[in-house]
């Protein structure tokens, strides 16, 4: 009896789940599926091979693999260089680097428009001292910068944080036994923080693959990503049984993408969570 | 120690967002939901409003017709006022959208220019439906530091290499097709698909050589008084606004002609009580708001004490006052049919396909 | 030497990265010049516009209005259904543990889309449609933070408590709260973050007049940029900070269960 009593302390989130999880995920598979008629059409996920849908779809997946590349590259270094430093407070070096996520998201593309645009900070600064200039805003470009700048935290804490977990007594085992640094990182190193690295890219590549906001404010209108294209379709076209069908089409493709990223998660660490 | 401290901090917070909370119900009355263009009621004057009778103004923001025409289609918000450019009017006027207007209240009706009235009957017979708010045009925003004004006395300038990304285009369908249809020598009402296939063209080509450097609707005087651009598309009061910070910016219709528009209002079906929204267009249409909102916005007024109290400079201003000479070569949109529309929309979605 | 050198400059080469955009925020916020870039000499009108400002204001009252409501209540629902949830049986937990994971699977723009065709159909958008789509993507983050603390937990002690005469509130009280308060806090605080950085709902769900900070912001970078807004950011980071700092929080948090939302 009094088992039964505990479990039914869900009962809110149930009635929660049904109301706000699964009726608009219904929602939307019903829009999806239907055209404006109300009739079954499989049209509206079609609707992704047509030019202007594959063209925008093309260039997020672009984008997004790029800016995940970049994160990567940048985030990988870095973590390695706090985790060898030899300092007491090294969390609040680690602090630092994890401050300006907590900066509202619209404020720090704000302050990206404002260095990068044609007369910005740095070009007025490149110029002044005779350097050229950088033209890159409304470009796509500056989508990856800002990208690149809004997600590299989360790239680099899931590295940070599994490289933490190697422990040092392997590394000096290994060099005793006449191991070189490369070997040491391909052998070593590199396998046990896979699993960092994997959801830093999963991290890092779904948000960047769906935005529209980043490619709105620093691409000028002229970059549209498939998060700008089923944004229009809600908010401009008044199509939202097309838009419904690429959001579907997007969503099967974020967990297909994930589902591929963890395979290569050997360790299967995030199922061991509890 | 350390949690004690938060917790109090969070509590006060808390009770903070609560009273707040109480603080926006305590005027309740009567609310009305009012449409409108970005940048273009002055929030000064809807306070004002807000004081005088007591009712709410929940005022919500588009950047394009379609946007608006999106947005009210949904059908998620009920307003209960829009505004919007003449040619959506005329289509939700077909669509059977549009309420008749109550006159009877609207005193200050009489406030209003008849020569823009006249011109209202275009799409609105009997002025039935629409109130004008303000009207104006098409032009170019031209940088004289960086373009001669020969140059843009003709659309033709929108697509010269010498403005390789320097030129903004705007980030509305009809609008940005206006340029490239007339001047192939189009009306800027063609429907037929083909010829708006080469106008498409020309979109493209300027697009792909990099002479477009943003498609902007609001942010285009920011961007001019930034000298971020030496030319760009836009509505004469967004340039208005950009000349009054920025000297070396001047507006320019050109001689192939243009569009002339008309803001009106309307009230829809959607519209819960119209009595509010009545005493809401009685107070715009008076004489010291319509020349708050004339001074917020920069655009011309329909209304006849603001154009006879206007400052000299305004009257010599061609995007305030436009020389009659193009204005007689200036067109008004007609209402497109719905699939002309959807033509014109995957026309649109084409242009950023690449 | 040299290796230590390198690594230094490029800690620094990433540092400036992360903090030139925030610093040259802050500058332009004590600029005495409409134009961006050219220094106009120190001034603090900015900040007293932004105070004065009606829509920064209001879009800061909404957004703490929306953060604190939907912490406290996604707080309750959350810890209610972690000591449910803790309580079932194996299959019981995989699928609401499944359930869970929805929200945080989904892209932002499918959520907020989905929840806006379901709004659309029931009911007006307006403040309490976002809030309740802010509880919904909040629930997850206390339920994954509660969880934990629940599943270390010794039931045994709660039992004998009952077996000693507790009634089961007093027992709870007394045995198992001590226990997941932590867990219950932090999901708080991860409520709160969350709900304070979203966007892409909130866009999607918010009614006419209704502007929290994220999507105001939108709405004027729009039109331009204004000097009010440095001023908001410059204030916003300096309050971010204090908060951390006072509350003890390892900013590393919010990206640790962002990660873990993923990894699931």
């Amino acid at each position: 009896m009094r088992k039964f009593r505990q479990q039914f302390l869900a009962g809110p989130y149930l009635v929660w789940i049904i109301g706000f999880i699964l009726l608009p995920l219904a929602m939307i598979i019903y829009y999806a599926f239907t055209g404006s008629d109300g009739s079954f059409t499989l049209a509206n996920l079609a609707a992704i091979a047509e030019d202007s849908s594959r063209s925008a779809m093309g260039l997020s997946l672009e984008l997004g693999l790029v800016c995940t590349l970049i994160c990567l590259l940048l985030s990988y270094p870095l973590a390695m260089i706090l985790n060898n430093m030899n300092i007491k407070n090294q969390s609040l070096v680690v602090f630092i680097f994890m401050l300006p996520m907590w900066m509202n998201f619209m404020l720090r593309i704000l302050a990206w428009k404002l260095l990068l645009s044609k007369n910005g900070v740095f070009n007025t600064i490149l110029t002044g001292l005779g350097l050229g200039r950088i033209n890159i805003i409304n470009t796509p470009a500056a989508v990856v910068l800002g990208m690149v700048y809004d997600f590299l935290p989360f790239m680099l804490l899931p590295i940070y944080n599994s490289l933490t977990r190697v422990r040092k007594d392997w590394i000096e085992a290994a060099r005793d036994l006449g191991a070189g640094s490369l070997t040491i990182f391909f052998k070593i190193i590199l396998p046990l923080t896979m699993s960092g690295i994997i959801s830093g890219i999963v991290m890092v590549f779904v948000p960047s693959l769906t935005s529209f906001a980043i490619s709105q404010v620093l691409g000028g209108g002229k970059v549209l990503l498939i998060g700008n294209v089923i944004e229009q379709d809600f908010m401009q076209g008044m199509q939202w049984h097309v838009g419904s069908g690429l959001s579907f089409v997007l969503m099967i493709f974020v967990i297909a993408s994930m589902a591929l990223v963890n395979q290569f998660d050997k360790e299967g660490e995030g199922t061991t969570l509890w | 120690m350390k949690k004690k401290l938060l917790s109090i901090l969070i509590a006060s917070a808390l009770l903070a967002a609560l009273t707040a909370c109480g603080g926006s119900s305590n005027k309740t009355g009567e609310t009305i939901t009012v449409l409108n263009y970005g940048k273009y009621f002055d929030p000064k004057a809807i306070k004002t409003f807000e004081k005088e009778t007591g009712i709410t103004v929940k005022y919500e923001e588009f950047e394009s017709p379609e946007e608006m025409y999106t947005k009210y289609k949904a059908g998620s918000i009920g307003y209960d006022l829009i505004c919007s450019s003449e040619y959506m009017v005329q289509r939700l006027m077909n669509e059977g959208e549009v309420l008749k207007m109550d006159y009877t209240g609207l005193e200050n009706y009489k406030n209003l220019d008849s020569s823009i009235l006249e011109l209202c009957t275009s799409f609105d017979k009997n002025h039935t439906y629409a109130l004008p708010y303000f009207y104006g045009t098409l032009g170019l925003l031209y940088d004289t530091t960086k373009v001669d004004a020969d140059a843009v006395s003709s659309w033709n300038c929108l697509w010269d290499p010498a403005y390789k990304d320097e030129v903004i285009m705007m980030n509305s369908m009809r609008d940005t097709f206006t340029p490239a249809l007339v001047s192939l020598g189009y009306s800027l009402n063609e429907t037929d698909e083909a010829k708006l296939r080469e106008a498409l063209d020309i979109l493209k080509k300027q697009r792909a050589d990099d002479i477009a450097y943003a498609y902007y609707v609001d942010e285009t005087a920011d961007a001019m008084i930034g000298e971020e651009a030496a030319i760009a598309l836009c509505y004469s009061g967004e340039a208005a606004l950009a000349m009054e910070e920025n000297d070396n910016l001047f507006y320019s219709i050109p001689e192939e002609g243009s569009n002339l528009w008309v803001d009106c209002w309307f009230v829809p079906k959607t519209c819960t009580n119209q009595d509010a929204v009545m005493k809401f267009l009685d107070f715009v249409c008076r004489d010291d708001i319509s020349e708050i909102n004339f001074e917020y916005v920069l655009y011309s007024s329909p209304n006849n004490y603001v154009v006879e109290h206007m400052d000299e400079e305004y009257r010599e201003d061609p995007s305030i006052c436009p020389p009659a000479e193009r204005v007689e070569k200036c067109v008004i949109f007609t209402a497109l049919s719905d699939e002309d529309a959807a033509v014109y929309s995957k026309l649109w979605q084409e242009l950023f396909a690449d | 030497m040299v290796k230590k050198t390198c690594s230094r400059l490029y800690m620094a080469l990433i540092f400036l990265f992360l903090y030139l955009p925030i610093i040259v925020l802050i500058v332009l916020s004590f600029n005495n010049s409409k134009t961006r870039v050219v220094w106009g000499g120190f001034t603090l009108e900015w900040y007293t516009n932004c105070f004065r400002n009606e829509r920064i204001m209001s879009a800061f009252f909404t957004t703490i209005q929306v953060t604190f409501l939907s912490a406290v209540i996604s707080t309750l629902i959350g810890t209610l259904a972690a000591l449910g949830i803790s309580a079932m049986k194996k299959r019981g937990k995989t699928i609401y543990l499944g359930m869970t994971n929805i929200p945080m699977l989904n892209a932002d723009i499918v959520t907020g889309i989905s929840m806006m065709l379901l709004f659309v159909r029931f009911m007006k958008l307006g403040f309490v449609t976002v809030l309740l789509a802010h509880i919904t993507f909040s629930i997850p983050y206390v339920i994954l933070n509660v969880l934990p603390k629940l599943s270390a937990l010794n039931r045994s002690t709660y039992e004998a408590a009952l077996d000693l005469g507790a009634s089961p509130l007093y027992a709870f009280y007394k045995v198992t709260w001590p226990e997941i308060r932590p867990g219950v806090f932090s999901g708080f605080m991860m409520s709160i973050t969350m709900s304070l950085d979203d966007f892409s709902i909130t866009y999607f769900t918010k009614g006419p007049g209704v502007h929290t900070l994220s999507t105001m912001l939108y709405v004027e970078l729009r039109k331009g940029v204004s000097p009010e807004l440095y001023a908001l950011s410059t204030m916003l980071f300096f309050a971010v900070l204090i908060v951390l700092l006072i509350g003890n929080v390892r900013p590393t948090k919010k990206a640790m269960l962002k990660t873990e939302r993923r990894s699931l």
